[in-house]
């Protein structure tokens, strides 16, 4: 039924596509937060291009947490891994704790400034989610359906990609969704080394104390962040639809 | 066709199993009964190597087990255990068709197997082929669960308390069904049970097993009739013991020539439900008719008594 949540979604999405491809239209909506004839709309770059390298930086950053996360959860879930846990959950858990900022700060001397540390830092910051939902949807695959698989002449590696993986897939998705949404608004950071992102917005609009700039940055990333929980959501639950695994 | 020569598992100091050996003909059922904890489990993921032994070997039809990889072994072997195990992941039809898969046999194949089976289990492949496993009811899940062990047409099915779960007269069919699918494929079972009529209901053979240890492995009527241990007359229960032997002879098998005044019974009946009709309809001799309704001969209270006695 396409209640009211539907609408509510396809409004947003409507702004936020009309807002980046037309954002002059819009400058009436913001020229109140402007002070001293100030420029209403963000100016010292297009937005959509900032919006599009923000997010796609995001996805990359989210693309490599989610292989180095799964592949950590399958190792430490085999029995010949299992020595490795303590330690892969104390690394994943740092990567976490570690404040983000610090971790740009310690990879620009090494790698430049840039995207490279900022995908570095939310590299690090997205593998906690991946990381323990992979090792709960594994860790909680039902004894009898693996000793089912085993017994029917399964190898480790078929009943590992035919039973285990999907049986904990709507576990790591979810986990990858939370890595997802949370780094949308931790890639902001990314302006301060010089990575192109909506960060560059909110620090323009600080520098030059327009609140215009401030709300247009956190307005599309809280949008791009809310869009694509749903869009993950929606995946999910056309994956799962017909078989009710959890 | 297996032979089971003095296999033990020891985890750390215990044996789970001691020095078990046994012979299964092909084509026959064997059940293994008893207690839970007695090893079982253990003894019967002996033969397709889910436990690996710590001695002595498994030969189906003259060839040790261990001379393969494990899940190459596993393919031949149909597996069914409690509770099914059904992936919820995939439909009736996928479900059933993983070990072909696994076999890598052609997709026509495949189907027309898929097909077949969920026929003869009676699931109507156009309503069931596609639903899921919590789509079913238990009944229909254990169906599936022993139509998968079957699909690739083992010679060996292994079956795990595969009733376990289920309600009584449900529990009931479905070891009819077994029984049916039995004749029909003519697999050599082997089946896990803590139910002692279960064993007596389906066994060709039974194996009653205390604390990793087979005490006696024969026919039912035998288990009854020459038990090997005390515990095996503890287990069979001694207060019912004439009924269970009469209830392992049927009427066809008992029916002495001639005919008699008076009701008849079915020839596939057991004696202890042929003596049970009598006593409800106060007679004291029934005719025994097969299939067609053709006299076998007729049966008196005192033949059936006799059948029911300690040799
Ligand atoms: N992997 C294992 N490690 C240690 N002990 C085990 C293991 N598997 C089974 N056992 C023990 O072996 C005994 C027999 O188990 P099992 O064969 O499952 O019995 P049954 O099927 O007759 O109930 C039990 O006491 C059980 O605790
Ligand atoms: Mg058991």
């Amino acid at each position: 039924m396409p209640g009211i949540a539907v609408i509510l979604r396809l409004t947003a999405l409507g702004l936020l596509t009309a807002f980046l491809l037309t954002p002059q239209s819009f400058a009436p909506v913001f020229a109140p937060f402007t002070q001293y004839g100030a420029p209403p709309i963000y100016d010292q770059g297009n937005l959509l291009s900032l919006a599009l390298s923000h997010l796609g930086t995001v996805c990359l950053a989210a693309a490599a947490s989610t292989l180095v996360a799964v592949s950590l959860g399958i190792l430490v879930t085999r029995g010949s891994g299992a020595e490795f846990l303590p330690l892969s959950r104390s690394l994943v858990n740092l990567g976490q704790t570690f404040p983000p900022v610090a971790i740009l700060a310690l990879a620009v001397p090494l790698v430049g400034f840039g995207e490279k540390p900022t995908l570095i830092a939310l590299f690090a910051y997205g593998l906690l989610p991946i990381f323990e939902n992979t090792l709960i949807g594994l860790q909680t695959c039902p004894p009898a359906l693996l000793e089912a698989a085993s017994g029917m002449g399964m190898s480790a590696r078929q009943r590992l990609m035919s039973v285990e993986l999907p049986l904990a897939m709507p576990l790591i998705l979810e986990g990858v969704r939370l890595s997802l949404v949370i780094n949308v608004g931790t890639a902001t950071i990314g302006s301060t080394v010089a990575a192109k992102g909506l960060g560059e917005v909110i620090i323009a609009g600080l520098l030059s104390n327009n609140t215009a700039f401030i709300l247009q940055g956190g307005l599309v990333t809280g949008l791009m962040a809310i869009l694509l929980y749903d869009a993950m959501s929606a995946i999910e639950r056309r994956m799962f639809k017909a078989a009710r695994i959890d | 066709m297996i032979r089971i020569e003095n296999i033990t598992k020891r985890y750390g100091d215990s044996a789970v199993v001691d020095g078990v050996s046994m012979n299964i003909e092909r084509n026959s059922i064997t059940v293994i009964v008893g207690t839970s904890g007695s090893g079982k489990s253990t003894l019967l993921r002996m033969i397709n190597r889910l436990v690996e032994p710590s001695q002595g070997r498994v030969l189906i039809d003259e060839k040790d087990t261990a001379s393969e990889p494990a899940h190459l072994l596993r393919r031949r072997i149909g597996y069914a255990i409690q509770g099914h195990g059904l992936f919820p992941h995939r439909s009736i039809a996928q479900n059933i068709a993983t070990v072909p898969r696994l076999l890598e046999w052609p997709e026509a194949r495949i189907d027309a197997r898929v097909t077949e089976l969920l026929e003869i289990f009676q699931l109507d492949p156009g309503v069931f082929a596609h639903k899921f496993p919590h789509q079913l009811s238990g009944g229909q899940q254990q169906r599936v669960g022993v139509a998968r062990a079957l699909a690739a047409e083992p010679a060996v099915l292994l079956m795990d308390e595969p009733f376990g779960a289920l309600d009584p007269v449900i529990r009931a069919k479905a070891q009819d069904d077994l029984l049916d699918i039995q004749r029909r494929f003519g697999t050599t079972i082997v089946l896990v049970t803590h139910d002692i009529d279960e064993a007596f209901r389906l066994g060709d053979q039974v194996a009653v097993m205390s604390h990793g240890k087979v005490l006696q492995c024969d026919r039912p009527a035998a288990l009854l009739t020459q038990p090997a241990d005390p515990l095996v007359t503890l287990m069979t229960g001694s207060a019912d013991r004439a009924l269970r032997l009469l209830s392992l002879t049927s009427a066809g098998e008992a029916a002495i020539p001639g005919a008699t005044a008076g009701i008849s019974v079915a020839a596939s009946a057991s004696l202890r439900d042929v003596l049970s009709d009598l006593v409800w309809r106060g007679a004291d001799a029934a005719n025994v008719l097969d299939t067609e309704g053709r006299p076998r001969g007729h049966l008196t209270v005192a033949a059936i008594l006799s059948h029911g006695r300690s040799r």
